[in-house]
């Protein structure tokens, strides 16, 4: 049995423990804005939040997550008001969207660790997360956006 | 979840023949929109009207545009949207977006490909707001007894204009509801001064759905009871199984059926490749159980496809005459004669979509109907292949189309929905077919390879009298007719038999080449690999010639000119992206304004530092022109960063301004990922990449630091946007790399050709 918290809720599971918690989520719990992209941590479509980190849920076995928090991009604020959120809506960042919710969980994580990045560090952290519309320069501009706002 | 998802399933349209022929239909469960139908049924409206198919609207003033053509980051939905609600004068605050079903005896075509959702819908949508603004003008003339020139409809009310008095376009459709829809002749269109939405900026429709994590992609389908089916496909394209040892696959928890699946010889067109299905409960269960699977593969008549080998067959075909598909002049004697002579070779490989959602789709079967749901471009093609497959009538195949996570042309391909279709009927329960990355890139329709050999003649004062032109590439035709070597009109027609250069002795040939795996159309297609050679070879001829590029490829184009294209020597049937050459011809003045003013935005001529380079492009794509500078700075060690892009775009008639420029730099970084890595490569017979970490697409770092979208404003028909962007990024780069290190890129992708840094480029 594995106990966790997803976005605050207390969970429990007692399936397979080296299922990826990606599945997880989106099968069991129907956390769906958490994205299967890849699979092998090479997209960071299904970036979540552990302990406040942001971690690839593809590769992240639900064993690795007992006793920790979890935030997913549903839990990341209730109505889309995260600084980050609302910088992505203003830059209009998402084209088909698809990777925007692992984006933005990753644009996150990085301003929790580091309030003012600058390029060469927005680069560096967002350089795991694809976006094959290629929004990179908005994401860019968002995300210098809500450091300068938060 | 599951009586939602019910409520949406039951949900159902009464259609009843109005006046003129038109449809009224009256829903009995509102928006369609799915993540809407999941979260639970909005208020319902007493009654509607739906004075086109693409409108309805209800008595609380919700007005609900249909959207019949796909949505995958172009937004569409939204620039559907805001032409409908400008002609109709709604508000944008009461304006919902409900996505149609497939039904193009309803909506026309909804195949969301070639860039053409505007340039082909843009009078239809019009007219249809404008109908319901007639209407309900009618509606309001008849509840007051005035005539109706004497009341107007604006922003969702309608005003008498004497009286003052108003009705809201709510309280209208009650009466709307027993008019006689307004004929043609009894709507007004707007004059482009009074649009209130197009030619504006616009936010998605989506925007809040896809930032929080709601938006629905066909990957994100579930249903109650449903088994996730994920499929051991032919490991090489025209394999089937031998054999199969399924029984360790059986065992694993969760797994409740194996299903062997029939594979569609070459040329499948779009039927499903076959191999073995794991159904389970759970898609961890259902991948566990693939790995399980032993199978004996016959990998059939493609199984020593080698791309190395391939290449050398390629280059062979294009340096002997090929089949002619445009001559003018003698290209032959005036090479003979010039004063200078240059001939370049060049390749471009093939190309996954790697779109970011891998393939999925959920399909039900039940007493003789099948139900998709699935991210399609093509919902027509899939209802048509499924019926096709299970043998069923066209009309017992639903097709909801739902978000879809990118497309670039793999989605309109519907070989992944006939799969669920298949299994979803054998075991008699719904069922959500997976593809993994792995799948996906293995799987894929591939954008072709190409080998192209060109030839160039200049005179004593550089100028070019003589163009020659060879392609060889296996054709897109090739997945649908067997026996096909040679290139589609519509595939010369992309950059050969439509080359705007005035050139008097030109020369275009293809030569054969038989496909050898699965081709199928990628964002901008065959526009790719000759863009890239032309642009290409126009700069090396520029450099040839002691002259700046940008001022050569201006003096190539010529004098503003309506280019008669009767009379272009054209051997291949004219192709003009299935429009006439009258309603869009080929115009060398707007080739002439987007590279002026892309050279004016980037600064073009300005001396740049050590190590750094601008390059140069112009290519016409899906009736849109678009010129590209690129600059790029090459660091020792030999990789490439991109300081800066500027595109100019004459695309005609822009509906959404914000979203072309995002479809700009869309395409341009996109075509950057295609130019620095963008390689598939074959051995004994399957790719030999399979994931993001060996197929390089472009990430953050690739980005440019500095972007410009420059649009040229024009009342011209509307051209394409989605593609247009792609093609002159792999020339313009490739150029800018050239001026930057004298290194001149030929074959793609640059990879680790500048690997050796600068110095040894040289």
């Amino acid at each position: 049995m594995i106990s966790m918290t997803v976005n605050g809720r207390r969970q429990e599971f007692s399936g397979d423990e080296a299922m990826p918690l990606l599945w997880y989520l989106r099968d069991e719990l129907g956390l769906t804005g958490t994205k299967f992209g890849c699979g092998v941590s090479a997209c960071g479509a299904c970036t979540v939040h552990l302990d406040g980190k942001a971690v690839r849920a593809c590769v992240t076995p639900v064993s690795a997550v007992e006793g920790r928090k979890v935030i997913t991009i549903e839990g990341l604020s209730k109505d889309g008001s995260h600084p980050v959120q609302r910088a992505w809506r203003a830059h209009n960042v998402p084209q088909c969207g698809y990777c925007q919710t692992g984006q933005i969980m990753q644009a996150a994580a990085l301003l929790e660790a580091t309030p003012k990045p600058n390029d060469a560090e927005i680069d560096q952290a967002m350089a795991g997360n694809i976006c094959r519309c290629g929004t990179y320069v908005r994401i860019r501009a968002a995300i210098r956006a809500a450091a300068v706002e938060a | 979840m599951n009586s939602q998802s019910t409520s949406m399933e039951r949900r159902e349209f009464v259609q009843l023949l109005g006046a003129g022929g038109l449809v009224l239909a009256v829903s009995l469960s509102g928006c369609r929109r799915l993540s809407d139908a999941l979260r639970g049924a909005p208020k319902a409206a007493t009654t509607s009207v739906t004075p086109a198919a693409y409108l309805r609207l209800d008595d609380t003033g919700t007005v609900t545009v249909i959207c019949h053509r796909s949505e995958m980051g172009q937004g569409i939905r939204t620039s559907v949207a805001m032409i409908v609600a400008d002609e109709l004068d709604a508000d944008w605050s009461q304006v919902k977006v409900e996505q149609a079903l497939g039904d193009e005896k309803t909506y026309g075509s909804q195949n969301t490909d070639g860039s053409r959702s505007i340039r082909d819908f843009y009078g239809a949508l019009r007219e249809a707001g404008a109908t319901g603004r007639a209407l309900l003008e009618a509606a309001a003339a008849k509840q007051w007894s005035v005539p109706a020139s004497e009341v107007e409809a604006r922003q969702h009310v309608v005003t008498h204009r004497s009286s003052g008095r108003t009705l809201g376009y709510g309280e209208l459709v009650a009466t709307a509801r027993e008019l006689p829809m307004p004929g043609k002749a009894a709507i007004r269109l707007k004059r482009p001064e009074q649009f209130r939405y197009i030619g504006k900026d616009m936010p998605s429709v989506d925007m809040a759905d896809m930032i929080s994590g709601a938006a629905l992609y066909g990957m994100d389908l579930r249903r109650e009871g449903m088994l996730v089916a994920v499929i051991a496909r032919p490991p090489v394209y025209g394999g089937a199984v031998k054999s199969v040892d399924s029984s360790a696959a059986e065992k694993v928890p969760g797994v409740e059926r194996v299903v062997q699946l029939d594979s569609a010889p070459p040329p499948s067109a779009f039927m499903p490749l076959g191999g073995v299905a794991v159904l389970a409960r759970s898609t961890w269960a259902a991948l566990q159980g693939r790995q399980k699977l032993k199978i004996d593969w016959d990998h059939g008549p493609h199984a020593t496809y080698d791309s190395a080998v391939f290449r050398t067959e390629l280059e062979r075909s294009v340096r002997r005459a090929g089949k002619v598909v445009r001559s003018q002049g003698n290209a032959a004697r005036a090479l003979a004669s010039a004063s200078k002579r240059l001939q370049a070779d060049y390749y471009v490989p093939h190309l996954s979509h790697a779109q970011m959602e891998p393939l999925a789709a959920l399909a039900t079967f039940e007493n003789g109907k099948c139900d998709i749901w699935a991210p399609t471009q093509h919902p027509q093609a899939a209802r048509d292949t499924v019926a096709l497959a299970l043998k069923i009538p066209v009309e017992n195949v639903r097709v909801s189309v739902t978000l879809l996570g990118g497309g670039f042309g793999r989605k309109s391909k519907p070989d992944f929905i006939v799969e669920a279709a298949l299994l979803a009927r054998e075991v008699g329960k719904p069922v959500k077919v997976v593809w993994t990355r792995e799948d996906d890139i293995q799987h894929d329709y591939f954008h072709t390879v190409a080998a192209q050999h060109l030839e160039g003649g200049l005179d004593a004062n550089g100028k070019v009298t003589s163009w020659l032109h060879r392609t060889a590439f296996p054709s897109i035709m090739a997945t649908f007719v067997p026996g096909t070597v040679y290139a589609g009109d519509g595939e010369v027609g992309q950059g050969i038999t439509d080359l705007p250069f005035a050139v008097p002795n030109l020369r275009c040939e293809n030569g054969p080449a038989a496909a050898l795996t699965r081709i199928g159309w990628y964002r901008s297609v065959i526009n790719i690999p000759h863009a890239f050679a032309i642009s290409s070879f126009a700069d090396e001829l520029a450099h040839a010639a002691g002259k700046d590029p940008k001022g050569f490829l201006l003096e190539l184009i010529g004098p503003d000119r309506i280019i008669d294209m009767t009379k272009a020597g054209l051997v291949a049937k004219p192709s003009n992206y299935d429009r006439s050459f009258e309603d869009y011809p080929i115009d060398t003045g707007r080739y002439r304004k987007v590279l002026e003013l892309v050279a004016e935005k980037s600064g073009w001529g300005k001396p740049l530092g050590s190590g750094r380079g601008r390059g140069i492009a112009v290519h016409r794509s899906f009736l849109s022109y678009v010129a590209t500078v690129i600059e790029v700075e090459i660091k020792a060690d030999g990789t490439v960063t991109i300081p800066r892009v500027d595109v100019a775009i004459d695309a005609g008639t822009v509906v959404n301004p914000e979203r072309v420029r995002a479809q700009m730099e869309g395409a341009t970084i996109m075509g950057i990922g295609n130019t620095l890595y963008g390689e598939i490569t074959f051995k004994e017979g399957r790719p030999v990449q399979s994931n993001y970490t060996d197929y390089r697409v472009a990430r953050i770092d690739a980005a440019p630091r500095e972007f410009g979208v420059h649009i040229l404003p024009s009342t011209e028909q509307p051209g394409g946007v989605g593609e247009p962007g792609v093609p002159p990024v792999a020339p313009a780069l490739c150029n800018a790399i050239f001026s930057a290190t004298r290194r001149r890129i030929r074959s793609l992708p640059v990879d680790k050709q500048l690997a050796g840094g600068i110095a040894s480029a040289r």
